[in-house]
């Protein structure tokens, strides 16, 4: 009787798993709806490196145990050119508390981008994407679309759309180290 | 859930129809049928037996035939639903709300019905997926119901059975013969002749071939797993990619898709058929098209990110220049970039002059490479131009300001300011195409004089390591239809009972027919007992009576 109530049990047990693992699999196939992985809240940001329109390298990796405010942008787009001076303003005061502000324009020509810096009196990092690859690395739609990333280097919020100032303040804030 | 002790001695698991060990019929089913069914040997299928916990009723759920076959009706309906109007894909829209407006514009409410139940992105709606799971579990359920059962009993399988299961097979026969041992002895020689395995246990034989055929079905559902295992590797990140992007002439772009890859557009050439050549292939065709192209063209140059290098640093090494044509794509690392689509003539260079109104004399031109305009162009002799402001896609003005509505060179527009002996602390226009603003009125102006253009080659990435999966399950599938199709397990049972009788017995999963000829040979042969088929006894009567007469 013993080998039979034995048996029963790796029988219930053998079944329970094989139903389980096609289960995990089938929840697994239909909740992932991206072929590539799209970053997300809670993710550690990819690491890059770009140049500024000064030509001054900035690697992500170069702000660890800082706050990044990670900002995508390009001129044509009147959200982006909206938020910018609300950046601007908050910049300083925020470099000093460790949260840096920096901002990556995807692949338009450098001369548009100075006279866009110049026009709006921009004193923050502006990162040159020339071949579009951070862009495709962050997965950018919208524009803008901004990161924060903590100073443990993982992404704490992705906002698709602009801000307005005080917003852009409590995010600044969100991801000042303590 | 007791066992069954059958009269020989052997206990039976709970639900065998005939006894694993001598084959007699167990069931009252099985007594009283008059050929008994040999479907799994009338082995216990566990499914069919415990019905205790939630597990097992799952279990029997998804082993059921009739429920395996209605998924596949499910999934064959709704894929039939899916066709009806056309899917996600070919429709021009982005948004839900625009999907929605789309199906019910063009289809009324059977479309808005069609979009809501998630027909029109219909391999991605999760119902589908259920579906195809359920398919799957059914495959997998269903085959470990019966291989395992079916395995155990044929190898438990004695060589002799009780007379209660010969008299119960469709072929069977019972006589005496001249000399039994003679006949026996005969009978094994014959049949391993005939390539039969045969097993002798005194005075009875088995004899067996091809029983590898019964494994056919489920090795064919092995193949369907893998196959569906394939197609869900396609969702990981990483097996699958297929993408697209334009490239511009003299574009370098980040390869969508795949990550640590560069790529240069040269040079993107439409080739038309000359004339000559048209004619002697096309003819007729050439005039009424016009013009037939021969190829399409993009020379790139590859560049990969050096190893331990970062996103985006300029630290590239060239891998190598290719010409990409149709169907021959560039091919690095897993990955092929096809020539896709193309886009003829956008603007790239315009060239103006700077002229003094009053005399329309030239101070000298200047060219503004559009994808990498400059800030300031030196004409020498004293004059410069200033680029105070660039559009690319210029859209009139917004809150007082010239508005661009894209990156793409479209509609080109600039604030220039003319800095020339004359005028030292320079004037400025606003100049667009067919159109030049100045705020005060300039002595000299900026007159527009050429423009070069480029094409745009449309590009797309694949790379699909599912492939060989695919195939390799494919394989599978088809070495199991094979297998269980053109070979067949045969089985002939020959025995003297107590009395002294000489029984014959025989069964086969299929091709009955060519099962009574190898009989018919055995028995030129050999001195046995003549046969009925008992499903199909009409048949058999000529040629047996004639036998017997020839044997008797």
């Amino acid at each position: 009787m013993a080998k039979k109530k034995n048996k029963k049990t790796i029988r219930l047990i053998s079944r329970t798993a094989l139903l389980l693992i096609l289960a995990a699999i089938m929840i697994y196939a239909i909740t992932s709806k991206d072929k590539v992985k799209v970053l997300a809240e809670g993710d550690t940001a990819p690491d890059f490196e770009l140049v500024d329109l000064e030509g001054n390298k900035h690697r992500l990796s170069d702000y660890k145990g800082q706050g990044v405010f990670l900002n995508f942008w390009g001129t044509w787009c009147p959200p982006c050119k909206k938020e910018m001076p609300h950046m601007e303003d908050l910049y300083k005061d925020f470099e000093a508390k460790g949260v840096h502000i920096l901002t990556v324009n995807v692949g338009e020509p450098k001369v548009k981008i100075e006279l866009f810096r110049d026009d709006m009196n921009l004193s923050f990092p502006m990162l040159w994407d020339k071949n579009k690859t951070v862009m495709d690395l962050y997965n950018i739609k919208p524009l803008p679309t901004t990161f924060l990333i903590n100073s443990e280097g993982k992404i704490t919020k992705v906002i698709k759309q602009g801000m307005t100032e005080q917003q852009i303040y409590q995010y600044l804030e969100s991801i000042q180290p303590k | 859930m007791s066992k069954i002790k059958c009269q020989c001695g052997h206990e039976n698991p709970y639900g065998t129809e005939l006894c694993e060990k001598c084959g007699r019929p167990l069931s009252e089913k099985a007594k009283k049928s008059d050929i008994v069914d040999m479907r799994y040997e009338g082995s216990s299928r566990r499914s069919q037996t415990y019905k205790s916990s939630i597990i097992d009723k799952i279990w029997n759920f998804f082993s059921s035939v009739k429920i395996g076959v209605s998924i596949i009706a499910a999934v064959l309906i709704t894929s039939a639903i899916g066709t009806i109007f056309p899917q996600k894909f070919y429709v021009p829209a982005t948004t839900p709300e625009g999907y929605l407006e789309y199906y019910e514009r063009l289809y009324g409410t059977v479309g808005k019905l069609y979009y809501q139940l998630g027909f029109y992105d219909m391999y991605n709606s999760w119902w589908f997926k259920v579906l195809v799971g359920m398919l799957a579990t059914s495959i997998i359920i269903a085959s470990i119901d019966r291989v395992v059962p079916l395995y155990k009993s044929l190898k438990k399988q004695r060589t002799r059975r009780h007379p209660s299961f010969m008299k119960r097979q469709r072929i069977f026969g019972e006589g005496d013969v001249q000399n039994t041992e003679e006949s026996l002895a005969k009978a094994e020689e014959k049949l391993k002749a005939m390539r039969y395995n045969v097993k002798i246990e005194n005075g009875a034989i088995l004899a067996e071939k091809y029983r590898f055929s019964r494994w056919g079905p489920y090795v064919n559902h092995v193949g369907l797993i893998i196959f569906i295992s394939g197609v869900l590797l396609r969702g990981i990140p990483g097996f699958y990619v297929d993408e697209a992007m334009w490239l511009r002439e003299g574009e370098t772009r980040n390869i969508v898709g795949a990550p640590g890859y560069v790529l240069e557009n040269k040079k993107f050439t439409l080739e038309n058929y000359s004339k000559e050549e048209a004619e002697k292939v096309f003819g007729e065709a050439l005039e009424k098209n016009g013009a037939i192209v021969k190829s399409y063209t993009t020379d790139v140059t590859l560049y990969k990110q050096n190893e331990g290098a970062l996103p985006g640093s300029e630290s590239l090494e060239k891998v190598e220049d290719y010409a990409i044509n149709v169907n021959k794509p560039l091919k690095f690392d897993g990955y092929n970039v096809f020539q896709m689509d193309y886009k003829l003539d956008e603007l790239k260079n315009m060239t103006f002059h700077l002229v003094n109104k009053s005399s329309e004399e030239s101070l000298g031109e200047f060219t503004v490479d559009l994808s990498d305009p400059e800030k300031e162009y030196d004409l020498g002799n004293g004059s410069t131009v200033n680029m105070l402001g660039f559009y690319p896609d210029y859209d009139g003005i917004k809150d007082g300001e010239p508005y661009s509505k894209s990156p793409v060179p479209n509609n080109p527009a600039f604030i220039f300011q003319m800095n020339t002996p004359d005028k030292p602390e320079g004037e400025k226009s606003f100049v667009a195409i067919r159109q030049t603003l100045e705020v005060e009125e300039n002595d000299y102006a900026i007159k527009f004089a050429a423009a070069e253009t480029r094409n745009i080659s449309g590009l797309t990435i694949r790379k699909d390591k599912t492939l060989y999966i695919l195939l390799f399950g494919g394989l599978v599938f088809m070495i199991g239809v094979i297998q269980g199709m053109y070979w067949q397990h045969r089985r002939v049972w020959i025995q003297e009972d107590t009395k002294g009788h000489l029984l014959i017995a025989a069964h086969t999963n299929k091709n009955w027919f060519s099962l009574r000829k190898e009989l018919d040979t055995l028995r030129e042969t050999v001195d046995l007992p003549a046969y009925i088929d008992r499903q199909d006894p009409e048949l058999d009567k000529p040629e047996q009576e004639g036998d017997e007469e020839i044997w008797t």
